[in-house]
């Protein structure tokens, strides 16, 4: 039997009870109201209040019975396809259209063990910029900057 | 006669030069997104919502119909080609389709799926035209405290109709719920868990939610399992099916037609459920239940027609109720309210033509599915046969892209990578992200008719039990629960949801 703390239903449940307790937490001070004139607080507070408790029945039911584990996070393609769109977001006024979409593409590639930086991979690159630059900008007029602050604007 | 004439106002509509031309590159995007493996409906239509911003209403809602059923049926090409499904309708294709392929009859199984899902659309469409009009008149008499229900009523039924654990199905759908509540509230004005962002004081947009846990939370799952996908594709011939194949097929096409436009309508049931029944269904009625998995024919007819059908039919509780019964129809209300359109009951009477131009236009779509698929499927295989790690950055840009130009606002494109991660985090802990979806396109309405019924009733909470077509569902909500939890229909649920995986 895998022990508690590897266990899905377990982690779910700390999940659930962290978002309901955070829920709670910063919505104390939304106004209650009363049941018949209910407050900005109301149904966030019951809501928030369910959530724990599917929480702590999720968290339970792992003691109790046999669960599966988590088993291991694939940290890599996660840091590294999160990373790249945030890295986007962060490029995109600062350095132009060009620039955030080759690092957005570069960065979420070396998630996958197959890619190899080789030609046909450059050559995808280029298209793939080319394209969004005519498609996005060009043809439907998508308020992207092609060129950003960084390079004189 | 008035559905006639209704029809016809439909075919006026849907007939104009730039409407099919939506229609038909809808379809066309639809299925070269929806081979693609791994990219169900649900992401493929979140992924493609930003095109059809620009357009207006009545061709967006075309358009996304179009995307929804190519989707559909890109994903049962890659169930059958490469046994690859691509959302949880297409697994059951999967099972006999891709022994089809593999004893080379590839193409009478294509055109068989081509042929059961264009016949259950027809009939789907039929039974929506005549179906929705007087629903919409039920529900125009519904007052807040009916909605309230129906919507506690849909939220149980796709928790206890979905595959998965009850407990976790119920957790995300309060999640959601929650999530959805983010931004400003109507009534008093007070902002609520923005985190002093103003960005999102309008609430956070359900394209952003779908985009990170649907699009990038399900990269990040299929990198994970990279070393796994290995497709191998021979060229597909013999398209025709013989005259023996349609006398198997016809069969199992009605039950399936039937049985999937039954199921459709029922909240949270959509084309997943009713593919999975079909093909029980199928496997009970027949002569030779031991062919099944083996590449039976009926095996890929019967579902196949049933997913359609229900896919098509579950536009009906969404179009006259405003009630989302599964993440595809969730996703179709938010490209209603973002288009200015609040659905329900009214949108028939007060938008005839966009109710009934995109009835019709469903059929056309599906016409377009059985002509232009068929002679393009070297296109379709070509595509399928794309490796996924060239395929993945491109779906992230275009994501990153279509998330950013909603408001062209980077905050956006940073919100989508945070819940890109919640979505990868869910799916290791075997929550599924679809009811969350539910809820946070509920969140608001729910609130809302939950708030109006308390305050016409001066905080009576009795008014519920107390009307009659409320007391009613939320009593089914109870049976359907208490049924569910049942120690013998939940073995047996468990046991069904097992042969499917």
């Amino acid at each position: 039997m895998s022990h508690v703390l590897q266990k899905k239903d377990f982690w779910a449940g700390v999940l659930y009870i962290a978002f309901g307790a955070a829920a709670f937490w910063i919505g104390r001070d939304y106004p209650m109201g009363t049941a018949g004139r209910m407050g900005a607080g109301y149904f966030p507070s019951v809501l928030s209040v369910i959530l724990m408790l599917i929480g702590l029945l999720s968290a339970a039911r792992a003691f109790r019975q046999e669960g599966q584990p988590v088993g291991a996070i694939a940290w890599k393609p996660l840091a590294l396809v999160v990373g790249s769109v945030a890295l986007f977001g962060l490029l995109l006024p600062t350095a132009g259209l060009v620039v955030a979409l080759t690092v957005l593409i570069l960065t979420s590639a070396f998630a996958s063990q197959y890619f190899r930086l080789d030609p046909k991979a450059v050559a995808g690159l280029i298209l793939l910029v080319a394209f969004c630059t005519v498609v996005f900008v060009k043809a439907l007029g998508v308020p992207l900057p092609l060129v950003g602050s960084w390079f004189g604007e | 006669m008035e559905t006639i004439s209704n029809l016809w106002l439909g075919l006026e509509t849907a007939l104009t030069f730039w409407n099919l031309t939506y229609c038909m590159t809808g379809v066309l995007l639809g299925t070269a997104i929806g081979v693609l493996p791994g990219l169900g409906p649900t992401a493929t239509i979140a992924m493609l919502l930003p095109v059809t911003f620009g357009l207006p209403p009545v061709s967006a809602l075309i358009m996304l119909a179009g995307i929804y059923y190519g989707a559909q049926y890109g994903g049962s090409t890659t169930a059958i080609l490469v046994n690859l499904p691509g959302e949880s309708s297409s697994v059951v294709t999967a099972l006999d389709g891709y022994q089809m392929a593999r004893q080379g009859k590839a193409g009478k199984a294509l055109a068989t799926a081509a042929i059961g899902s264009f016949f259950a659309g027809t009939v789907a469409t039929v039974l929506l035209a005549v179906f929705a009009p007087p629903l919409a008149d039920l529900a125009l008499q519904f007052g807040p405290a009916e909605y309230f229900s129906l919507m506690v009523l849909g939220l149980v039924a796709s928790v206890v109709l979905a595959h998965g654990s009850l407990l976790h199905a119920f957790g995300m759908i309060i999640l959601g719920l929650i999530l959805g509540l983010i931004g400003t509230d109507v009534n008093s004005g007070t902002t609520r868990y923005t985190f002093g962002f103003p960005q999102i004081a309008d609430g956070i947009n359900f394209v952003v939610v779908a985009m990170g846990v649907f699009g990038l939370g399900e990269i990040i799952g299929n990198l994970e399992n990279e070393a796994t996908r290995t497709a191998v594709l021979k060229s597909v011939t013999g398209l025709m099916p013989t005259r023996e194949d349609l006398k198997r097929i016809a069969a199992p096409i009605l039950r399936g037609t039937i049985l999937g436009s039954m199921l459709g309508i029922l909240p949270g049931g959509g084309a997943m459920l009713a593919s999975f029944a079909a093909y029980t269904l199928e496997k009970k009625v027949s002569r030779t239940p031991e062919q099944f998995g083996k590449g039976a024919i009926e095996g890929v007819a019967g579902p196949e027609s049933a997913n359609n059908a229900g896919a098509q039919t579950s536009f009906i509780p969404m179009l006259t109720l405003g009630i989302p019964s599964n993440p595809v129809m969730a996703l179709m209300i938010g490209a209603m309210i973002m288009q200015g359109i609040q659905p329900g009951p009214s949108v028939m009477t007060e938008q005839p033509v966009l109710f009934w131009g995109l009835i019709v236009s469903m059929w056309i779509g599906n016409l377009f599915l059985l002509v232009l698929n068929l002679p393009l499927i070297g296109l379709w295989v070509r595509m399928i046969s794309v490796p996924y790690h060239f395929l993945y950055p491109a779906i992230l840009v275009f994501c990153a892209i279509g998330v950013f130009s909603l408001n062209n606002a980077t905050f956006d494109v940073y919100l989508m990578a945070i819940f890109g991660f919640l979505g990868y985090i869910f799916r290791k802990l075997d929550c599924e992200p679809a009811p969350m979806l539910l809820g946070f396109i509920l969140g608001p309405m729910m609130e809302e008719h939950l708030r109006r019924a308390m305050l016409i009733s001066k905080g009576d909470t009795m008014v519920f039990l107390g009307r009659p077509i409320s007391a009613t569902m939320l009593i089914l909500a109870f049976i359907l629960l208490a049924t569910v939890l049942a120690p013998a229909v939940r073995q047996k649920r468990e046991e069904a949801f097992q042969e499917e995986g």
